[in-house]
């Protein structure tokens, strides 16, 4: 892909809501698993995304098989629940197993993965740090790449920030450690973020905003992925300023192919109406070259989206790479 | 051809000229413009002669300079350029939290909470707190009695969920055995503490302490032991604001795009409100696309492909207008087809599609022409 630094190993997509984030991140998932590569797709926000999109199971709390990418490749996937992180993590660092229980029962664990600030998102950031850098026994990565769909724009920062929040917060201890060696990860070349985005005002607005707030925090950006874009159909002085339609040469195609010339008068708005929308994605378009990052256009895919077509999409990204 | 029959019409005039109506939320995941239905819904009923507040959260800056927002504020603000009176605001967060604190503790435990780092990043940035407080915020309005209607926006959750269940979750958080084991040492202070000391509430610090560091624990502790008599009053609202969702008067209006994500929450959703016995008005289904009738977008496919072939510059015209149609028939189908699974699954929620328009709203003729179509009325917006 271009722009993206050879080293990058963590793929963080985010886009506003609406606009295809998970579609876009298993679509670069396929792509970075092709050539027998294997890449792990994460989810954080335990809306079962994945499975739907993959029509598997609902995903436990564990590595599964989503599918195999072209070349032998395979994608992996993850939902992670920042309950069972949390007590993975006391497990793991205490052999605190039973006394995870008696938190869960004092609603300790509620507490630390619903109400404390940050707390649920350091310890997913976390998770996604470990399967990112989890070696195996002769000391290669076990994924070749991780891809994140990581929460909205409007909460990305303070997500991949979490770590700098709860880091000031707790001075001493794991989680502090812990916090200290995902900020850099996250900060590192090894991580980019990915903005998708619709040619649309709002997630434009939003794609341009965090991508500033991105960049000022000191993270790598990927590339700004454009979903849906419409083809462009009308050209120039087919739709006059105010909407003209010169109906009789419209009239006069129609009838030449056989049509009811009656359809000219309808046609001609819904002619308008798209040259309208086509001119407000130009805009947009536009607007989005203030973002100092490579643009990946994908075109719009009938919902919902199979397996065949997301490695059809998964093209746009293999096209990209020279 | 199915016997299926076409699920109801959510008549949007009928709820919001309802003198009985006062309250009405509305919902769904983030992107398929429930703040633009919220705003169209709130003039609407402004325009028809109901004294109505719009209580937004997080507004795309230019529809919230249409209705003449600037900046957080929670006082709610006359919006010019409408007959009737139509007030609207955007939910400050962090001062609606300080408030709920003032209201209920004495001025110098006030300042005591406000300068707790606990408290700080908890009224900033806690997972829940903007849903709390666009909660809280609605039964001030409410209690206020000064609005015939008050349409209130649902904030950009994790999930469209959140805000049913974040007061509640707050409330047994602090009413939760943790609170009070942690409160425990503050408020005995140093000597009477051996009394209280427990095995169990040790080994609890203890872990607590490792995890996550003697500090936030020492914050949480002395932020709860201050906050310690606003207790009843936190939980009591919680409790208060779940009921009045619940009340005659209140409705639901959940918000979609014909896209198989934001149905899926749509669905989540109504499931829910049903569950908990909350009224739900209907479904409001954003930027549903409709092609000319009378032409399928195979036969026009066809037609375009035969000009193509003649290459004659005066059948450009012609040409595109088919392609466009192909294209705008293949969405209006899809989005069709996405409806109907809902109706399908959820054949008695009464539903209004709102075609999709062209250009984003940026000004009250925008949230008129929205209005409009989610009244069912035909606009100047589909113009031909």
């Amino acid at each position: 892909m271009p722009g993206v630094p050879a080293g990058a190993r963590l793929h963080v997509v985010t886009g506003k809501g609406g606009t295809g984030k998970t579609t876009v991140a298993a679509t670069l998932a396929m792509a970075l698993a092709e050539g027998g590569r294997r890449t792990l797709l994460v989810e954080v926000e335990g809306r079962q995304a994945l499975a739907q999109l993959f029509d598997v199971a609902a995903l436990p709390y564990e590595e599964r098989h989503l599918a195999a990418a072209r070349g032998g490749g395979e994608v992996m996937g993850l939902a992670i629940d920042p309950e069972l992180a949390l007590l993975e993590y006391l497990e793991m660092f205490y052999n605190l197993k039973r006394a995870g229980r008696v938190l869960k029962r004092m609603g300790a664990i509620d507490f630390a993965t619903t109400l404390a600030p940050g707390v649920r998102d350091v310890l997913l950031t976390g998770k996604v740090k470990e399967t990112t850098t989890r070696t195996t026994k002769d000391g290669r990565f076990v994924y070749d790449a991780v891809v994140l769909d990581a929460p909205p724009t409007g909460r990305i920062r303070q997500f991949l920030d979490a770590t700098t929040e709860v880091a000031n917060l707790t001075k001493a201890g794991p989680i502090n450690r812990q916090s200290v060696g995902v900020l850099e990860l996250l900060h590192s070349t090894r991580t980019v973020v990915h903005l998708v985005t619709l040619l649309e005002e709002m997630p434009v607005q939003e794609t341009v905003d965090a991508a500033a707030e991105l960049t000022a925090g000191g993270f790598h950006l990927g590339a700004v992925v454009v979903n849906r874009a419409r083809p462009t159909l009308v050209t120039d002085g087919q739709v006059g300023p105010k909407g003209a339609v010169d109906l009789a040469e419209l009239a006069h195609g129609l009838a030449a192919a056989g049509l009811d010339a009656a359809l000219a008068e309808p046609l001609a708005g819904q002619l308008v109406e798209y040259a309208d929308r086509q001119t407000v994605q130009a805009e947009n378009r536009a607007r989005l070259a203030a973002v100092d990052a490579p643009r990946i256009e994908l075109p719009d895919l009938t919902p919902p989206v199979d397996l065949g077509e997301l490695n059809e999409l998964a093209a746009y990204f293999r096209a990209d790479e020279s | 051809m199915s016997t299926r029959r076409k699920p109801p019409v959510l008549d949007i005039d009928a709820l919001l000229n309802d003198p009985e109506t006062r309250i009405v939320v509305t919902c769904g995941s983030g992107g398929v413009g429930k703040t633009t239905t919220a705003a169209a819904l709130g003039l609407r009923a402004a325009e028809a002669g109901r004294r109505t507040v719009v209580l937004t959260i997080d507004p795309a800056r230019r529809l919230a300079q249409s209705m003449g927002l600037t900046e957080l504020d929670n006082t709610p603000r006359r919006v010019k350029g409408v007959e009737g009176e139509l007030f609207a605001m955007m939910l400050d967060m962090k001062r609606t939290f300080d408030d709920v604190v003032s209201a209920h503790s004495t001025p110098e435990r006030a300042e005591q909470i406000f300068a707790n780092p606990f408290y700080q990043a908890l009224s900033s940035s806690f997972a829940g707190t903007q849903e709390y407080m666009a909660m809280e915020k609605l039964s001030q309005l409410a209690e206020s009695g000064e609005w015939e209607l008050i349409v209130v926006d649902t904030p950009p959750s994790r999930s469209a969920l959140d805000f049913l269940d974040a007061p509640q979750r707050l409330g047994r958080f602090l009413d939760g055995r943790m609170i009070r084991m942690l409160v425990a040492p503050a408020r005995a202070g140093g000597r009477a503490s051996i009394k209280i000391v427990t095995l169990g509430l040790t080994v609890f610090s203890k872990v607590l302490s490792r995890i996550l560091g003697g500090d936030l624990l020492q914050d949480v502790s002395s932020f709860v032991a201050a906050l310690e008599t606003m207790f009843g009053g936190f939980r009591q609202r919680a409790e208060q604001t779940y009921q009045l969702l619940k009340a005659p008067g209140t409705a639901f209006v959940v918000v979609a795009a014909p896209e198989p994500d934001a149905l899926r929450e749509a669905s989540y959703f109504v499931e829910r409100l049903s569950r908990d016995d909350m009224p739900l008005a209907g479904l409001v289904v954003n930027r549903t696309h409709h092609a000319v009738p009378g032409l399928t977008a195979r036969r026009a496919e066809a037609a375009a492909d035969a000009l193509a072939e003649k290459a004659d510059p005066q059948l450009a015209l012609a040409e595109a207008a088919l392609r466009v149609h192909v294209e705008t028939a293949l969405t209006a189908e899809q989005d069709a087809r996405m409806a109907r699974r809902f109706a399908a699954a959820h054949p008695d929620v009464a539903t209004v599609p709102v075609a999709a328009l062209p250009v984003d709203v940026h000004d009250l003729d925008g949230l008129r022409s929205i209005s409009a179509l989610l009244a069912g009325q035909p606009t100047a917006a589909s113009r031909t």
